[in-house]
């Protein structure tokens, strides 16, 4: 049996060889998207890990326990409602961040000093 | 910015291997062909929990009864990194799930082969985790950052998941003479779809290999295929077991395993929907949506309500 097929791959099955339809039921109950966040050790910074859907902060905050800290991987967790995150413009990058470019001043690599002088 | 420079842009950062981000300009068929293949593969992950949830109550020891249980939520927690990836393309977590009930999206047809005795559970975690784990270390490595980065979370979970099915079948393998058919019988069953798990193989490609070009994909099926053969003909020695192929053999100039044909009709037969399971497993998951629904609903009660305290 020889077929002309899209190559595909694991997990990226095309849809022309999808096979039956059935019809599902909608649900009217979307739960909003939060952001969550976590702190891997005591004094280190929170970290961005994943998103989730819950219905309020503290089902959020539940939730990111069971999904992203089965194994120890945070011991504080923030979770942010993603539609509060505000980001900037990847059209925007270049104009953003290129005025540090030529600021070498500003790291210390840029000052010459004599090899004797040590802990600097 | 007109869209050619947005396109040279974006090929730019595939050359130099940055990542895509979500909010970055990437051309339509970038955005469909992830959407499809993460979504399908957050289903591989959710449709998989349904043959080894059938063992939790039949597992034969509590040791064994928590080692399933932790491997299941494991794979649910990988459903849900795969369904946020997805979701940062701008689907919603819903499209993505009606995909699935209406049949429109499919999942890793291995889900649909029924698991028959206990010693299925070990071979799953042996040798589809393990074929699995191959996709997936590729992934590590795929140029959208979402998926990548989820990928990564996964391969960190999922050795465990080989490692405690092969523990398991070596268990078997060292039991009574009953105890080792049955392992020798799991193997029988499971290697095939396990060797289909990496797709149509290359040479049945008619169109120009876009994922390819791309950098979701950056091994081709047949590749993956291989390296699992050769790494699995390696392994099962320890168990004293026997693979289902007399084509198999050690090529010394290939430094490579030779082996036997896929069954071809049977591996589009059951992407087609036909295979044992396809039916059960899809009502097994809109069962599950549609009786969750009035816990969806309660707690977005129970949200408005203390809102407005
Ligand atoms: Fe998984
Ligand atoms: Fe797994």
């Amino acid at each position: 049996m020889k077929q002309f097929i899209n190559k595909f791959y694991y997990g990226d099955i095309p849809e022309s060889n999808s096979g039956n339809s059935i019809i599902s039921t909608e649900s009217k109950t979307d739960w909003p998207l939060w952001e969550v966040f976590l702190r891997s050790k005591q004094g280190l910074d929170h970290k961005h890990t994943g998103s989730l859907h819950a219905a309020n902060a503290q089902m959020a905050i539940e939730n990111a326990r069971d999904v992203y800290t089965r194994r120890m991987e945070g011991v504080s967790i923030w979770v942010v409602e993603s539609k509060n995150i505000h980001a900037s413009n990847p059209d925007e990058s270049e104009s953003l961040y290129d005025p540090s470019n030529d600021k070498i001043y500003r790291h210390a690599s840029f000052y010459q000093l004599p090899d004797e002088l040590k802990h600097m | 910015m007109s869209a050619l420079k947005e396109e040279e842009i974006f090929l730019k950062k595939i050359e130099e291997e940055t990542k895509i981000e979500p909010k970055d300009w990437m051309p339509e068929a970038y955005r469909k062909t992830n959407i499809r293949q993460i979504s399908q593969h957050a289903h591989s992950e959710i449709v998989g929990t349904l043959p080894e949830g059938n063992w939790i109550g039949r597992a034969p020891s509590l040791k064994r009864k928590l080692i399933l249980l932790a491997k299941i939520q494991d794979e649910a927690g990988h459903g849900l990194y795969l369904y946020s990836a997805c979701e940062t393309l701008g689907i919603t977590r819903e499209e993505t799930i009606n995909d699935l009930h209406s049949g429109k999206a499919k999942y890793a047809s291995i889900f649909n082969y029924p698991t028959l005795t206990w010693a299925d559970i070990g071979a799953i975690g042996w040798l589809v985790d393990g074929a699995a784990i191959m996709n997936q270390v590729m992934l590590t490595r795929t140029s959208y950052g979402p998926y990548a980065r989820a990928m990564v979370k996964i391969c960190k979970e999922e050795s465990f998941h080989q490692r405690q099915g092969f523990e398991s079948l070596l268990v078997l393998s060292k039991g009574t003479t009953e105890q080792q058919q049955m392992c020798q019988d799991a193997i029988n069953r499971w290697w095939w779809p396990a060797l289909m798990m990496f797709g149509p193989k290359d040479s049945e490609s008619t169109n120009s290999d876009q994922s390819m070009k791309w950098k979701i994909k950056r091994k081709s099926n047949d590749e993956l295929r291989q390296n699992f053969v050769d790494m699995i003909a390696e392994q099962i020695k320890f168990l004293g077991m026997k693979l289902p192929d007399d084509k198999l053999k050690w090529n010394n100039k290939k430094k490579q395993y030779d082996w036997g044909e896929i069954n071809w009709e049977e591996f589009w037969n059951v992407i087609k929907g036909n295979g044992p399971c396809n039916f059960e497993r899809v009502a097994a998951r809109k069962k599950a949506w549609e009786n969750g629904e009035w816990v969806r609903q309660a707690a977005v009660a129970h949200s408005n309500k203390s809102k407005t305290k």
